[in-house]
């Protein structure tokens, strides 16, 4: 219908988490302050699943796109899919996460249908009954309110963990609309070859702990220790952009304004002087642990707890102390 | 091979940010500017691909004249022409409208094979100029990349390595592409004195949104869907406690309260 919110719901060859469902709570609210019905919409070449679960995390509605050749994500592929169904049921709202595919889908989508969107977008609310989406810009230091009056369909990628996830429940009910979409295989750019999974298997944007460390950590070895700490917890291991730059660890660990935007529970700081590019990444975790030598570092403006000392020192302390408490 | 980096002027991020407040846009003029980070990355990409397989490199960016700033640097550092996009008609231009102004001139350009860009602006943050741009053009759209492997220039075939959520994909694409960069691709080089000095003599081109054949309705703040209502500063975050006494009792007040958090499994 003509003012639905639709939720683009990611997968990976088939696979999906339940953050993939997560956007689903925002449409939710969405929906109901337009008075309309949350839908999802998945393309893939098995889909069944997804879709189930779909409605399990309150989707009203599921579009399905099921075809061999969106075996794996490929941008031109899911975006003709995505284009296709869009201008056929013209939502009202399409909603997709702030990852790596779902930015790469909303962005070609809203390319194909002439339109900008607003990127990782950390408020959404219905004022008047139009869409008002907040995001986060220069690091932080300022959230920008954009409104799309033009398009027909409102695009926006959602910051990942800016909204609550949805209650899953089983026994709910909902309706699966199957659509066909033919997209030939010659017609496409690009081909995967293949996919080498990461050594470290924590995602930073996803993980409710993080142990980062800054240039304070001194060197390479003492990541080691943070490591430690991080498996003790089951947390990731992040960096600021120092530590990085002195080849302590790799980029894929940075947090800030040129890596990561991460939200975790709980983010120990560790040697981090707490640079505004380095705070633009983290400053929304729920609970910060700074441990800092200089009791002056601007990191302890922005932290829940502060500890002033050397964290060659401290860190150990805190695993040897952690794993008594834990029992590990 | 013909070969586009795209480069955009942002401001210095210790400098204080400006805000033109009425028209929901930056006050560039007023503030000390840098090339994007990632856009060095770009920039660098291009010369190598310069050095590995031959070809031209046209860099261009879009913004107003101090932008030209970023162009000269990247002449400097040895591309082969430049061309500035710039018109009061560009100015609050969405992702949209400014990929469609970027697609327009390398659609000018002409016989593109690739186009480098920075993975995001570290101003406006959004990330999905490059993603606009290949599906305006419908170009190879490669984002997140971490290393071009191969491009094969006759055979019309580029070969990346994506950094994605869990790992490292490898895409094989057609030619011509969009690339769009991480840090940690390379290592951009500095220009040279006489490279510096030679660029500083050199005119910057400008393309208006004539020359490009553009529609001035379908640029800038009157050609875009999204409109900026309200900025606003976040309230602060606020400090919390430091923790004092011997470092042995802090670390256990440490693991209690994280503890009690009930985060810790």
């Amino acid at each position: 219908m003509a003012n639905d919110v639709w939720v683009y719901i990611e997968h990976k060859d088939g696979n999906a988490s339940p953050m993939s469902f997560e956007i689903l709570g925002i449409g939710k609210t969405l929906a109901k302050d337009l008075g309309s019905n949350v839908c999802a919409f998945v393309i893939g070449d098995s889909v069944d699943g997804i879709a189930k679960d779909a409605i399990a995390y309150g989707a009203s509605k599921v579009y399905t796109v099921e075809d061999g050749v969106f075996k794996g994500f490929r941008a031109d592929a899911y975006v003709k899919a995505a284009q296709t169904l869009i201008e056929k049921y013209k939502p009202e709202i399409a909603l997709f996460r702030g990852t790596s595919q779902g930015s790469d889908m909303a962005a070609a989508a809203a390319a194909k249908l002439q339109t900008g969107l607003c990127a990782d977008t950390i408020g959404l609310v219905i004022d008047g009954g139009k869409l008002k989406m907040t995001r986060a810009a220069f690091g932080g230091n300022f959230t920008v309110t954009v409104v799309n009056e033009k398009a027909q369909t409102q695009i926006a990628t959602v910051r990942p963990k800016a909204f609550a996830m949805p209650e899953k429940d089983a026994a709910a009910q909902g309706e699966v609309v199957k659509e066909s979409v033919s997209v030939s295989e010659d017609s496409l750019h690009t081909k995967v070859v293949e996919f080498i999974p990461s050594a470290t298997s924590v995602n930073l944007v996803e993980a409710d702990i993080i142990i980062s460390g800054g240039r304070g950590v001194g060197k390479a070895e003492s990541f080691t220790m943070l490591k430690e700490l991080a498996d003790l917890l089951g947390g990731a291991v992040g960096a600021s952009r120092a530590a990085v730059d002195s080849d302590w660890i790799s980029y894929d660990h940075q947090v800030g304004q040129t890596g990561k935007t991460v939200k975790p529970k709980i983010y120990i700081a560790c040697g981090i002087s707490g640079a505004i590019q380095h705070l633009a990444g983290m400053r929304t975790s729920d609970c910060i642990v700074a441990i800092n030598k200089d009791a002056d570092a601007p990191i302890f403006k922005n932290a829940t707890i502060g500890v002033v000392g050397d964290i060659n020192v401290f860190v150990p302390k805190l695993i040897e102390k952690f794993k008594a408490k834990l029992n590990k | 091979m013909k070969i586009v980096a795209c480069i955009k002027q942002v401001p210095d991020t210790e400098a204080e940010v400006k805000w033109d407040i009425p028209k929901g846009a930056l006050n560039r003029e007023g503030m000390d500017s840098v090339t994007n980070p990632f856009d060095e990355f770009a920039l660098e990409e291009a010369l190598l691909t310069k050095e590995n397989y031959d070809g031209e490199i046209v860099a261009i960016t879009m913004g107003p004249d101090k932008a030209a700033d970023v162009l000269r640097n990247a002449l400097a550092l040895t591309v082969d022409s430049v061309y500035q996009l710039t018109d009061d008609a560009f100015a609050g231009s969405d992702t949209y409208a400014t990929a469609s102004v970027l697609a327009a001139a390398i659609k000018k350009i002409g016989d593109v094979d690739v186009v480098f860009c920075g993975k995001q602006s570290t101003d406006g943050n959004t990330g999905v100029v490059g993603a606009f741009l290949a599906s305006i053009l419908d170009f190879s759209q490669l984002t997140y990349v971490s290393k071009v492997r191969s491009i094969d220039e006759a055979g019309k075939k580029i070969i990346v390595e994506r950094a994605i959520e869990g790992g490292t994909q490898v895409v094989e694409a057609k030619l011509p592409a969009v690339v769009s960069v991480i840090k940690g691709i390379n290592e951009p080089r500095l220009p040279n004195l006489m490279g510096i000095r030679k660029a500083s003599k050199i005119a910057i081109p400008q393309w208006t949104a004539d020359d490009l054949g553009l529609d001035k309705g379908k640029v800038g703040a009157a050609g875009s869907s999204t409109k900026v209502v309200e900025i606003a500063v976040p309230p602060p975050r606020g400090a919390g406690e430091i923790l004092k006494g011997e470092l042995e009792d802090i670390a256990t007040t440490v693991v209690d309260k994280l503890i009690d958090l009930k985060v810790i499994k």
